[in-house]
């Protein structure tokens, strides 16, 4: 599904993504109504970047971000216990570490 | 743009809905939503974007006549603010089912609603200072709350507004200040524009809620978050030690600190005079509808020149 489909009428939408500094990622932070892409980025600095720190704006048609539902959002769980990914669950390991 | 269809509101799916929403979940535009739930955040949303659009009207007749040119750039910063604050609620609902335009044209026309402080006169650059503190201030309680709606979108977005709100409260504080630090001319003029918005304020957050099934379903689906009469206190918590602080009266003698109900007793505003009101027929609802009216004619060719901008290219 992409996102147009998802939102009927937002035909002509452009998601608007800010980037703070070159050292964070891309943020959607809105979206503007525009005919093309040039249109969509003078729209989107005047909205988005006229106090917030901004480096560069991406613009993207909702018709071309491809979504998940949030009615799958189940496929996204872990399906089994995931907390040996988490560095929280080694500290009796890093505790009994130290006292060597 | 055509509206979905919606399918009469199964049971089932209604069940489900309500138990998703009680487990803390929010809903997101493109999901099956009650008809009702859908139309009562769209009456909200739209009402709290028409109210951004013509907030920024009082104050912006005070651009041209701002005392210093700080001041001057402040406001513009702020008004500009407030006409973003529309472009993002417009979009968010949008979504739910009504397009912008519908939206603009309804609101122009007089047929659909904005808050009752914005259909005031902004008589002084005092009532700049009020309208910054104590209007944005009472807007930010509701906005404040409503950040825990249902509705994720709307939600959302007023994570920036009431960011941007509270710089808002922070500039009219320094405006206000200065006023009632100022000269007995400065402080009187404060004054009067504080008594001329106290009852438009306290008419801001609707008449005290009565228990009823519409009231517990707002609540439920988060769609309402606090009372009326709850916002109204927190209000007059944060704001009446701001005008002691300075020394200036509270426009109504009968307000007092209740300590043991834990709220603030005060005068009931006239509630026929906020019907009146929100009916559009404040002292200033048609000449700020004019002025729309006039700027969305004046400004068609940008609209259309926007539209052709692809094909031009």
């Amino acid at each position: 599904m992409n996102l147009a489909e998802i939102t009927p009428g937002a035909e002509g939408v452009f998601a608007v993504f800010r980037q703070e500094t070159k050292n964070d990622p891309h943020v959607h932070v809105g979206d503007v109504h525009a005919p093309d892409a040039e249109m969509a980025l003078v729209l989107a600095k005047e909205q988005f970047a006229r106090r917030d720190p901004c480096v560069n704006l991406w613009v993207v048609r909702y018709a071309d971000i491809a979504a998940t539902s949030y009615r799958d959002a189940d496929m996204l769980e872990p399906s089994t216990d995931k907390s040996y990914r988490f560095g929280g669950s080694y500290r009796e390991q890093q505790r009994v570490y130290r006292r060597r | 743009m055509t509206v979905p269809p919606e399918a009469a509101d199964e049971p089932e799916q209604l069940g489900a809905f309500e138990a998703r929403l009680a487990a803390g979940d929010r809903v997101e535009a493109g999901e099956w939503m009650p008809a009702r739930y859908r139309a009562e955040c769209l009456r909200l949303i739209q009402m709290h974007a028409n109210s951004e659009l013509m907030g920024a009207l009082p104050e912006r007749e005070w651009i041209p006549r701002a005392p210093t040119l700080a001041r001057k750039m402040a406001l513009v910063a702020k008004v500009q603010d407030e006409i973003g604050h529309a472009q993002l609620l417009y979009r968010v609902a949008e979504d739910l089912g009504k397009p912008r335009t519908q939206m603009i044209e309804e609101l122009i026309a007089g047929a659909s609603k904005f808050h009752n402080v914005f259909h005031y006169p902004a008589e002084t650059w005092a009532d700049v200072a009020i309208i910054q503190v104590f209007v944005d201030g009472a807007a930010m309680q509701t906005q404040g709350s409503l950040r825990s709606c249902s509705y994720a979108p709307y939600a959302r977005v007023l994570k920036r507004i009431c960011y941007e709100e509270d710089f808002h409260i922070r500039l009219g504080l320094d405006s206000f200040r200065a006023l009632a630090e100022g000269t007995p001319r400065q402080r009187a003029m404060l004054q009067d524009a504080l008594d001329r918005w106290w009852q438009p304020i306290m008419h801001f957050f609707g008449p005290r809620d009565q228990v009823s099934p519409h009231l517990e379903t707002m609540m439920r689906w988060r769609i309402k978050v606090k009372t009326n009469d709850e916002l109204r206190q927190q209000f007059l918590r944060q704001f009446v030690p701001v005008i002691q602080e300075y020394g200036l009266r509270v426009p109504d003698p009968d307000l007092r600190w209740d300590e043991t109900a834990g709220q603030y007793r005060y005068a009931e505003p006239d509630w026929e005079e906020f019907r009146r009101v929100i009916r559009g027929e404040g002292p200033r609802t048609k000449a700020r509808l004019e002025l729309r009216q006039r700027y969305h004619a004046q400004h068609r060719w940008v609209r259309e020149a926007v539209a052709r901008w692809a094909l031009a290219a």
